[in-house]
């Protein structure tokens, strides 16, 4: 057994744009989507997460590069001779077909005989929560059902890969919440490799196994979600992924991982830095705000004096707003742990803000 | 059953009136004399007679009283016919049009409409004069070939084109071939690129996509068109007076010398009944199996 689903190489798609320029939608994308894993493309709109999805389904052709699914290459292979099914973003469920036949298509196309054609639609409807729908027509059904009806039409063909365009985009915010962790529940039932498209960050968090965040036609970074968010290898990640505040500043020593930064008004941040770095190099130090404290605690590394400029309440959290000594304006981010949510400093208060070493990373880019 | 109106439905009345008067004084009471002279005969002089004789019906089925002469039954099939085969080439025409159309880039495809409504700017009338120009023995095309056969030196009977049932044909294609386009378009439009995708992605090739998606989703328009087309065919007279050379004889040109020529108002107008009859019991028939051409598609 191959050990990757799909390998893109060095694969990119140029198209003319609407006043004749040439328009680079993926540049030079290579990836490797392991057997059986989930797979998220995350970035912003035009980032091209969607050609390369359409790229790996058929809908386009790479302009440069291969792309192989199970160490096949694709080359020119049509869309229907593709050992792959889509999920897409407007479920694209055919209206002149009831439920069961739009679910039976693709076994009719591959010529599967109607009685297992029946059974299977019927187990594929079962796994989605739909039982007994058959019967029933596309409009009578709400979104998150579409939604269902249209994995299941994926599914039911065992594709070795299923590719989902962002399915989970028009529906509500609590009804995406519950799809999520029934597509994750899919995913390990069926064991087939998904890659899913999305600009949602924490939708990629909650269900990836690992992520790709792209960024202008390119890949930034891929990893496991935990490695995307607590080792961010360049400003785009760190910003699109979560919240960080970055404070700019030069290099003043280094000492194997670890970095220390000289920032204006000459506070020093002690920080760790994966990558090899020069003296006097401009760089900037990422911290999320969660990592930031008001209270005091003893492995801070970094401890700066500064003034509240604001205070919001949200719920579990507290977000202090902290300007430092350097005139940087930091968020520091503190758990409600008192009974009656008095929060631990107000506004012109002039406090200290904690920060372990490892929480303060240093990036290049 | 005398409830007292409410005020919405005077209100409703008010707005259907104009229409209502207009169908009981141009359609139901025209229809019910139509129906009260069918029974009727000719008086000598080419009057009508009141009566209550299916004489006039008894002549259409081929009864005289010299015996049996199927000839109005003939034409009859004629015109059955005839509109059979044009509705069936318009829709061979119209489909691959309206599909181009409806798949032109968007900003093309209102011109490419108004392009096929250009010739309905027209006479009807005249358009078909033109064809009469280009189909006759000295006309547009046999000139063009004789010239050409002329210049590589090959002798070159004309064709004989018109007047002839195929003239008809061609005539009548053209002159109802928007009215199949326009709806076969509509329905074509409607159908979004992703359902193709998914066709393709579900193992689907161009073909079966054509028979298990876009065919299907095409048929509203194909009804619609249907209807728009066959129930005028089935009753147009200027085609087939111009174009069949008064040779070529629809029930249309029968209802027509019967009141003009022949003067004898009570035979046409049974003949008019049996038309209407038969356009409805084909209009039925088909629409029992296809529906009105109401769009299933809409979701």
């Amino acid at each position: 057994m191959p050990e990757f689903a799909v390998e893109l190489r060095d694969v990119s798609k140029r198209f003319p744009g609407p006043s004749g320029e040439i328009v680079t939608a993926v540049n030079n994308v290579t990836m490797q989507i392991k057997d059986g894993e989930f797979f998220s493309m995350l970035g912003p709109s035009g980032c091209g997460k969607t050609t390369s999805l359409r790229m790996i389904a058929g809908f386009e052709l790479p302009t440069d590069g291969e792309i192989y699914v199970h160490d096949k290459p694709m080359g020119q292979t049509p869309p229907y001779k593709r050992p792959i099914n889509t999920v897409f973003q407007n479920y694209a469920l055919f209206p002149h077909m009831t439920i069961g036949e739009n679910v039976g298509f693709g076994m009719e196309m591959k010529g599967v005989p109607p009685a297992e054609r029946a059974e299977r639609v019927k187990k594929a409807l079962e796994m989605v929560r739909l039982p007994g729908f058959e019967k029933r027509r596309t409009r009578q059904m709400s979104g998150g059902q579409q939604q269902r009806v249209a994995l299941a039409r994926a599914l039911v063909n065992r594709p070795e890969v299923l590719l989902l365009d962002e399915p989970l985009g028009a529906l509500d915010l609590k009804l995406r919440k519950e799809m999520q962790l029934e597509l994750k529940r899919l995913q390990r039932e069926v064991g087939i490799t998904f890659i899913y498209v999305t600009h949602d960050q924490e939708e990629a968090l909650t269900m990836s196994d690992r992520i790709a965040v792209m960024n202008g036609g390119k890949v930034l970074q891929i990893g496991p979600a935990s490695e995307i968010y607590e080792r961010p290898n360049c400003k785009f990640v760190a910003d699109f992924i979560g919240e960080t505040c970055f404070l700019e500043g030069t290099v003043i020593s280094q000492n194997g991982r670890q970095v220390d930064v000289l920032m204006e008004g000459g506070l020093i941040a002690h920080a760790q830095s994966d990558a090899q770095l020069n003296k006097s190099q401009q760089v900037t130090v990422a911290i999320r705000p969660e990592k930031l404290g008001i209270r005091p605690f003893d492995s801070a590394a970094n401890i700066y004096a500064g003034r509240v400029e604001d205070v919001v309440y949200i719920g579990t959290d507290t977000h202090y707003a902290v300007r430092l000594a350097g005139n940087q304006l930091v968020r520091v981010r503190e758990q409600n742990d008192d009974p009656y949510s008095r929060p631990i400093a107000n506004v012109g208060d002039e406090v200290k803000v904690y920060c372990d070493e490892a929480a303060a990373r240093v990036l290049v880019e | 059953m005398l409830k007292k109106l409410s005020r919405d439905n005077w209100r409703g009345l008010l707005l259907i009136s104009p229409t209502l008067l207009l169908m009981i004084g141009l359609l139901i009471i025209p229809l019910i004399v139509v129906v009260i002279t069918s029974f009727g005969s000719r008086s000598p002089d080419g009057n009508v007679v009141y009566g209550f004789s299916f004489d006039n019906y008894l002549r259409l089925a081929g009864f005289t009283a010299e015996g049996f002469d199927p000839l109005y039954i003939e034409i009859l099939g004629r015109s059955l016919s005839l509109a059979f085969w044009t509705t069936l080439l318009v829709i061979c025409i119209a489909f691959p049009l309206a599909y181009f159309v409806a798949r032109a880039p968007a900003g093309q495809r209102n011109i490419l409409l108004f392009l096929i409504l250009v010739p309905l700017w027209t006479n009807f009338v005249i358009r078909i004069y033109a064809w009469l120009m280009l189909l006759r023995n000295q006309g547009v095309i046999n000139s063009v070939l004789g010239w050409l056969a002329g210049l590589v030196g090959i002798p070159f009977t004309p064709f004989d084109m018109y007047p002839s049932d195929g003239a008809v044909l061609v005539g009548m294609v053209y002159e109802f071939l928007p009215f199949m386009i326009l709806p076969i378009y509509t329905s074509l439009e409607k159908i979004e690129e992703s359902w193709l995708e998914a066709a393709a992605d579900l193992g689907a090739n161009a073909f079966k996509t054509f028979t298990r998606v876009i065919f299907p989703l095409a048929l509203p328009g194909m009804v619609a068109g249907t209807i728009l087309v066959f129930i005028p065919v089935m009753g147009t007279f200027i085609v087939s007076d111009i174009l069949g050379g008064r040779q070529v004889i629809l029930v249309g040109n029968l209802i027509q010398r019967q009141f003009l020529d022949a003067r004898d108002a009570a035979f046409g107008s049974a003949a008019s009944i049996i038309l209407m009859v038969m356009t409805l019991v084909v209009t039925i028939i088909y629409t029992r199996k296809f529906g009105f051409g109401e769009e299933i598609a809409s979701a």
